[in-house]
């Protein structure tokens, strides 16, 4: 029993159907379009949503970059690239400028997207009211609506709890004036990197079947309040202990020698471009 | 922070991929695929059905490559499945055309037609055989023998092609309603995302492709106690049913269609007792159903799934089994195993982000006090 995949393995059907959901999603910024998600070669909640996306746009002249939580190498980028080229034969590159698709779990790159490009994120939650509404049906009534009062005040309550907005990753942000969305959980450091983008950024979420967009130069706007205005993480004082970058996104690394806290950049890619002298 | 250093996760992944190929193979014996046809027949069933695709040879090799693994060997169908292109629709499947190999009813003693148990572990005990391990050829072929010899002459005036349904008796007897087929086109669960309220063809595309423990805890957990039913299986099938497929040149004459094949099938019928209003505020008992069937022999799930298919039906906002959105989408395979699974993923950059927060709760001054320490972005 020997059988061959087709290019990008979906059937072009299947590839069909899903960019169609993506241009609903572009022509209504934020807005969740559900789609028939496939099932995919790697595990739901693994970046099968990113996945799909990718596949269904790719063509033979792409070049492809994943990278994983900053990374070009973390064992998921790695997983997911080997499955692009094994079933496309298309070129990956860890270069930003080289990059025509980049696929990204919880990360937009350091270096600025140009426009042409294509920023895929894999999101595993795309609801941003679930937190204080567990019924798919009721938050779909809430976007109709643009009722959005949940919302404020679960970021109130925050506030009144613990002194503070206290959203990790996944700070929600509102679309165009019109829908509040799941930015995926990108660090808020990366929140305001959607506003105004030169690049489509596309967002999949396979298991929750659900394909959303902010196409370029859209206003993406983070929630906050006028005396509680929106921060994004601090690395005040810290630079990259291999490249010297400041006001980058920092990984916290404790030194095994001197036990002492070391930071280095999140971004690979971003770090050894730096470290070769090519930024 | 071992496996996401900078350089080096392609050479660690591939070292790991060779690690598990080893784990398969460092006993030196070739798994035959042939064998898993042949001798583990309830899993296949059960991997067919949680993949909704039925093939016992691609089951086989799934659950060989997977080392026996339900989740591994379903996710690899479902994954296959995604690449296949959509080709014909077969005509629409009457259950009543089942060839039967069992068919029991725990409603009626005497059924027409007859209880006919067919095979089934019900009735064994279960001890461990330990026979088995020194079980040969050649005793096989005795066994195979003998029973052919038994069997060879079929007595049975039964027709086991035409065995009449018995909830058409209760209808008869005006003890359930009788409604009319449903004929609207099924909405297809794998070529259009689920909205909620779902219909009822969404609903039972979705049990009969659930995971078959977690379709078997939450109908347990409706008998038990969150709904506190207590059906009674009304009939229970296993048997073979013929798929037709249109000519596609041809139009929709049903002599013109071809024969493709056959699935095998558990299908299960439930009664519910439940009380209905009539006119002039009097109430009666009648029966509800619940539906269930599903690929290959398994009666536990086909059960459990028709517990379910009447709970959702019904709904109840007291109950989360009665909550369609709790139960279809918590109950496949797929997306279960994968996102639990996904925590073993790195989640460096969202931890971080999570510090950041838990440390500035931390400190003394609130509110206003922090920008001096956070980046503002208006």
């Amino acid at each position: 029993m020997k059988i061959e995949y087709n290019f990008a393995f979906f059937d072009e059907g299947s590839k069909r159907e899903i960019r169609r959901a993506t241009l609903k999603a572009i022509a209504i910024p934020g807005y969740q379009v559900p789609f028939a998600s496939r099932e995919m070669p790697i595990a739901r909640g693994w970046g099968t949503g990113g996945l799909q996306l990718t596949l269904s746009l790719v063509g033979k002249e792409d070049v492809i970059k994943v990278i994983d939580q900053g990374s070009d190498e973390s064992v998921n980028a790695v997983n997911i690239k080997k499955l692009i080229t094994a079933t496309t034969g298309i070129n990956v590159t860890e270069a930003m400028e080289e990059a025509t698709i980049i696929q990204s779990r919880h990360r937009i790159p350091e270096v600025p997207l140009r426009e042409g490009q294509i920023l895929v994120l894999q999101v595993p939650l795309p609801e941003p009211l679930r937190y204080y509404e567990p019924s798919e049906y009721e938050t779909k009534k809430l976007h109709g609506e643009k009722e959005y009062s949940g919302v404020w005040l679960m970021l109130f309550e925050q506030i009144m709890s613990y002194g503070n907005m206290s959203t990790g990753a996944d700070h929600p942000v509102m679309v165009h004036d019109r829908y509040v969305m799941a930015p995926s959980p990108i660090p808020r450091f990366d929140n305001p990197r959607l506003n105004c983008s030169k690049a489509l950024i596309l967002f999949g979420a396979g298991r929750e079947k659900k394909v959303y967009a902010v196409p370029p130069h859209t206003g993406v706007i983070s929630l906050a309040f006028e005396d509680f205005p929106f921060q994004t993480e601090s690395f005040r004082n810290k630079s990259c202990r291999l490249c010297g970058a400041k006001g980058v996104y920092l990984d916290e690394i404790e030194d095994q020698a001197t036990g002492k806290t070391i930071y280095q950049c999140n971004d690979t890619s971003f770090c050894m471009s730096r470290l070769n002298g090519k930024i | 922070m071992g496996y996401v250093a900078v350089k080096g996760g392609t050479l660690a992944i591939e070292e790991s991929i060779k690690r598990l190929k080893y784990e398969r193979l460092k006993k030196g014996d070739v798994l035959d695929v042939h064998g898993i046809e042949c001798g583990m027949r309830c899993l296949i069933d059960q991997v067919m059905s949680e993949s909704s695709l039925y093939s016992e040879t691609l089951a086989a090799i799934s659950i060989k490559q997977a080392e026996g693994s339900p989740e591994e060997a379903v996710f690899l169908m479902r994954a296959y499945r995604s690449t296949l292109p959509r080709k014909h629709y077969s005509r629409t499947v009457h259950p009543d055309d089942m060839l039967a190999e069992r068919r029991i009813s725990a409603s009626f003693k005497d059924i027409p037609g007859g209880q006919i148990l067919g095979a089934t572990c019900d009735y064994t005990h279960r001890l461990i055989d330990f026979e088995l391990n020194n079980e040969t050829e050649g005793d096989i072929s005795n066994w195979l023998h003998n029973f052919a010899r038994d069997n060879g002459i079929n007595s049975c005036a039964t027709d086991l092609a035409n065995l009449p349904k018995i909830l058409d008796y209760l209808r008869r007897e005006g003890l359930l309603q009788d409604c009319e087929n449903n004929d609207r086109e099924p909405d297809d669960i794998t070529r259009e995302s689920v909205k909620f309220p779902t219909s009822r063809s969404e609903r039972l595309q979705i049990l009969t492709r659930g995971q078959t423990g977690a379709v078997t805890s939450l109908g347990y957990a409706a008998l038990r106690g969150y709904g506190a039913l207590h059906p009674t299986v009304g009939e229970l099938r296993v048997g073979h049913l013929p798929l037709y497929v249109d000519n596609p040149f041809d139009g929709e004459d049903e002599d013109d269609a071809y024969y493709i094949g056959g699935i095998k099938v558990t299908e299960v019928e439930t009664l519910f007792p439940a009380p209905v209003q009539k006119e002039n505020g009097v109430k009666e008992i009648e029966f509800g159903i619940g539906y269930g069937i599903c690929y290959g022999q398994n009666e536990t799930k086909a059960i459990a799934m028709s517990i379910l298919d009447h709970c959702l039906e019904t709904g109840s906002p007291e109950y989360p089994t009665h909550n369609e959105e709790f139960v279809l989408l918590h109950i496949d395979s797929v997306e279960a195993t994968g996102f639990i699974s996904h925590l073993k993923l790195p989640h460096y950059v969202t931890f971080q982000s999570k510090l950041d927060s838990v440390r500035k709760s931390k400190k003394s001054g609130r509110g206003k006090d922090m920008e001096s320490d956070g980046e503002l972005n208006p």
